[in-house]
């Protein structure tokens, strides 16, 4: 019997988490409620049954997110019979930090100091995250175990080799690891496993009619438009169009596609026959360049 | 360019669920490339990902931009920008560590280990190699066989891969000659059985024009083999090979959810298991049977080897992580000494004797290695004498762990022959190794059962065994303290021995120096000495400077909980200097005295002592009143 690509993935998914429960202090999963995360979940479900997974689930919120999405967040971790941690940071939200006015501040004092507010308040020693090798150039090199200072710093130049799947989790007080049970899943291994599995994942995924405004050449979605104006200063002009998501983060800032996709395989079908890679829709990878992701994760961010 | 094996555009425009379904049914084939910048490895590498569609638009649009502006190819694509990954990287024009790329055709997914080909990355190759099924070594055709060859395909055979691709590149600037081609791979052949590779595949290819690469070249008439893309395709996977070997799978974690639930979780790594099969628990070699193998789907009629289950026992043995779960009647071996080759992959040299990490399977012991027998030099295989082992070297040394693992040879079963060290202090993974075999001294001598215990002994002087520790520099004050707390405890009517340091090398050591791995093996004797001791029911007081964080470690982890008390005889180098009671500060100071703790040999302080004496405060008698006050109230 030989195993199908997806076994194995599961496999060393599961093989992953279950070091991880084993040898941390204090883990938490980061929870982002994209398709990516619903597989991560899916998995830790997989890996400690009959047992719900053995941590809690951390959503770092930019209060920016899709109504869709802080729906299905409550129920995913219900369902799992896992504790929910929600964490703002509370000096964004004071100063009211929003994409239109703060550009990358928002990115940085939301997700990147968010996070590392949130993993020390809590003390979390091991944090899994859903990124993948397959999104970019520099998280190509990240080890699995990829380990963090103190000050939640990633030096790729120091990272600890992984062999065969051994992991060393030996860290000392106050630094901690971050864990990517996904390393080796492909954008094109996440859909067809959430067919195959059945996962719920966000209903913004699958196209339909949707308010939709036109914003510094992108397509946006009008999720929340009394909000919207507000920050923008003025009503944009909205217009119903057939619109999914391929990448889901806050409102504003991931661009919707023109889709008729309704169905997973529809998806995937859209997917395998349109050549754009997924990050595009995203405005966080071009903020300063080439190097951007690996300028951002040598400071802290996920 | 074209590639037709693999293009599935029309089945996908026209049946996404046939699709669906024949994608669903890929296998996983893992490969690592090995060869130097030169040999057009990441060129390759970018060919592979562009032929297979992994390349979408936005990033091809990026590729061309800055193949213009960065490239060495002029106004073609530069393949290779695709593929390095890290800014540094792009910028110097080489690849520093391993990077994962991946790519799917029709029948599997693809995994590929880019790693460097420098010399000074050995330990990235092998970290790549380490989960590889395949090695894919290159070779520049203009070129031939060069020692880098020698040294990847070595590396490659070391870590046991068994597939061996020699992919023989930029045949175009050699205008696809046969014979420069054949006299190629007949130099290969006779350097491969040099080693012990039994085999390899050898294909001709152009990464660049795109020749055998997906499909087959007509520049090439006379080679009549697969092409690189259908030899990946059709390669038997490992995890297939070790489904015919015997079950073993060690666990991670036991999964009690509630009182009646009680499930050993782990990777089935060799073999298969189902309800109903006599399973051994290593290394208590309790014997059970399997209840059911258990996943969220629901039981599984058999688990096999690859796949992440849960099992569950009719009885209740004793197993937790670290135990590996067998077929009863083929289990692993159990010991505590072996052969086995070590890769050093840290900036600080290995220390021979030094108490390091070994983590093997779900096991995690202290390990100690002797001696390299002989290191390799991976350009010639020549065996060569070694004191230790520098950042990339390989060699062979004994190892000898301070409890019976679990293991098989690695050639056997990787999971429990491969292993990690770590090193106590800074928790870096320091070096990775491959268990040959166990040396019959840890079989044949056993620990002899004697009636009179330890208890008893301890139990007939009506004290509590323990290890008093006094570290601190020369001039301290250990001795003087030791001393006096000693008096103190025979007053008590205490049974009790002082192990002083100048008085144990004029004996038991006298064999020894100054060296560092001296120094480890003084404190190792000393430490098992001092373990008789409290077996034999004494409060044993040490004086020693043992400078080392890892060597005091090393002599607590041999203790009993709560037995080994260690003590920082605190007092500052200016005031241990000023008292320099046997003069030795001064000659150490004159360059007479080498590797003089303080002045040219590190002294590390303990980070977290059970006492700490202050000497600057109080006098010997005030220090030693001091320390008995701390150990009266200990249980």
């Amino acid at each position: 019997m030989t195993l199908t690509h997806l076994q194995r993935l599961e496999a060393e998914s599961i093989h992953i988490m279950r070091e991880v429960v084993a040898e941390a202090d204090k883990p938490v999963m980061l929870y982002s409620i994209g398709k990516d995360s619903a597989v991560m979940l899916h998995l830790a479900k997989k890996a400690f049954y009959p047992s719900p997974p053995p941590f809690p689930l951390l959503h770092v919120d930019t209060t920016w997110k899709f109504k869709d999405m802080y729906d299905l967040r409550e129920r995913s971790a219900q369902e799992a019979g896992m504790e929910l941690l929600v964490h703002r940071n509370p000096e964004a939200e004071e100063m009211g930090i929003n994409p239109f006015d703060h550009g990358p501040l928002h990115t940085d004092m939301w997700k990147t100091q968010g996070l590392k507010q949130a993993l020390d308040k809590y003390r979390f020693d091991a944090a899994f995250g859903g990124a993948r090798r397959d999104e970019e150039k520099s998280r190509a090199k990240e080890r699995i175990f990829s380990f963090r200072t103190a000050s939640h710093g990633w030096d790729p130049k120091s990272q600890r080799p992984e062999l065969w799947n051994l992991y060393n989790a030996r860290k000392k007080k106050g630094e901690s690891i971050r864990v990517f049970p996904l390393s080796n899943w492909t954008e094109l291994d996440i859909w067809q496993y959430i067919h195959l599995e059945n996962i719920e994942i966000v209903p913004l995924y699958y196209s339909a009619k949707r308010p939709t405004f036109e914003y510094e050449g992108g397509l946006f979605m009008a999720d929340d438009i009394e909000r919207l104006e507000k920050v923008m200063g003025k009503r944009p002009e909205i217009t119903e169009r057939s619109i999914r998501f391929r990448t889901l983060g806050c409102f504003p800032l991931t661009g919707a596609v023109e889709s008729e996709a309704a169905t997973l395989p529809e998806i995937i079908q859209e997917m395998l026959l349109t050549t754009t890679s997924e990050r595009q829709g995203r405005v966080i990878d071009k903020d300063s360049g080439d190097a951007s992701m690996e300028k951002k994760k040598q400071e802290g961010y996920f | 360019m074209s590639s037709d094996t693999y293009k599935t555009d029309a089945l996908i425009a026209e049946d996404i669920e046939a699709y669906l379904d024949k994608h669903q049914h890929k296998t996983m084939l893992r490969f690592i490339t090995c060869g130097s910048v030169d040999d057009g490895k990441s060129t390759l590498i970018g060919r592979l990902l562009y032929d297979s569609k992994m390349i979408f638009e936005d990033q091809l649009a990026a590729l061309e931009s800055d193949s213009k502006r960065v490239g060495t190819q002029g106004q073609d694509i530069d393949f290779a920008l695709l593929v390095d990954g890290l800014a540094a990287e792009r910028e110097q024009g080489i690849t520093i560590d391993v990077a994962y790329r991946f790519f799917a055709t029709e029948s599997r997914k693809f995994i590929v280990a880019d790693c460097p080909g420098h010399e000074q990355y050995t330990r990235n190759m092998v970290t790549g190699a380490s989960t590889a099924d395949l090695a894919c070594i290159l070779i520049d055709a203009r070129k031939g066989v060069l020692v880098q060859t020698k040294r990847h395909s070595f590396l490659c055979h070391q870590l046991g891969i068994k597939n061996l691709v020699l992919a023989v590149n930029k045949m175009d600037l050699i205008d696809y000659d046969q014979e420069k081609y054949d006299a190629i791979i007949a130099d290969y052949e006779e350097f491969a059985k040099s080693i012990g590779i039994e085999s390899f595949t050898a294909i001709p290819i152009s990464g660049l024009a795109g020749d055998n690469i997906t499909t087959k070249s007509e520049n090439t008439a006379w080679y009549d083999g697969p092409t690189l893309m259908e030899h990946l395709e059709a390669v038997e996977v490992r995890s297939d090979a070790n489904l015919d070997k015997p079950f073993s799978m060690p666990v991670q974690w036991v999964n009690r959810p509630n009182l009646d639930f009680r499930g050993f979780s782990g990777l089935i790594s060799t073999g298969s298991v189902k309800p109903g099969d006599l399973v051994r628990s290593l290394p208590s070699g309790k014997t059970s049977t399997v209840k059911s193998v258990v996943t969220m789907e629901g039981e599984l009629e058999q688990g096999v080897a690859g796949q992440s289950v849960t099992i569950t026992l009719e009885d209740e043995i004793d197993c937790s992580r670290g135990d590996v779960l067998a077929a009863a009647d083929n289990p692993p071996e159990v010991a505590d000494q072996f052969e086995s080759t070590i890769v050093w992959m840290d900036e600080d040299p290995l220390v021979v004797g030094r108490a390091y990490w070994m983590k093997i399977g779900t096991q995690t012991v202290s390990v100690t290695v002797a001696e390299p027998k002989y290191e390799i030099n991976v350009n010639t295989m020549q065996h060569l004498a070694a004191k230790t082992l520098e950042l990339n070297a390989i060699g062979v040394s004994e190892i000898t762990t301070d409890k019976q693992i679990v293991f098989e040879a690695y050639a056997d079963n990787r999971a429990l022959g491969g292993f990690i060290l770590i090193d106590k202090i800074t928790n870096r993974t320091v070096g990775a190794g491959m268990l040959h075999f166990s040396l019959r001294r840890a079989q044949n001598v056993h620990w002899q059962a004697t009636d009179i215990t330890r208890d008893d002994h301890a139990a007939m002087k009506n004290q509590r065994p323990r290890v008093l520790w006094f570290t601190g520099l020369s001039g301290s004050g250990k001795s003087t303290i030791a001393n006096e707390v000693e008096k103190k405890l025979a007053l008590m009517n205490r049974h009790t021995f002082l192990l002083d340091g100048d008085n144990v090398r004029h004996g038991l050591n006298k064999d020894l120096g100054f060296t560092e791995s001296d120094r480890i093996e003084n404190i190792r004797r000393i430490g098992e000495v001092a373990k008789l001791m409290t077996d034999a029911g004494l409060i044993v007081l040490t004086a020693f400077i043992s400078p080392f964080r890892a060597d005091r470690q090393l002599v607590r982890d041999m203790m009993g909980e709560g037995e080994f008390i260690e003590i920082h005889v605190d007092t500052p180098l200016e005031v241990a200097e000023a008292r320099d009671v046997k003069g030795l500060y001064k000659k150490a100071r004159e360059g007479k005295l080498k590797n003089f703790t303080g002045i040219d040999s590190p002294y590390e302080e303990p980070e977290d002592p059970e006492i700490r004496v202050n000497t600057v405060a109080m006098s010997p008698e005030e220090a030693a009143d001091y320390v008995i006050s701390k150990i009266l109230p200990l249980k």
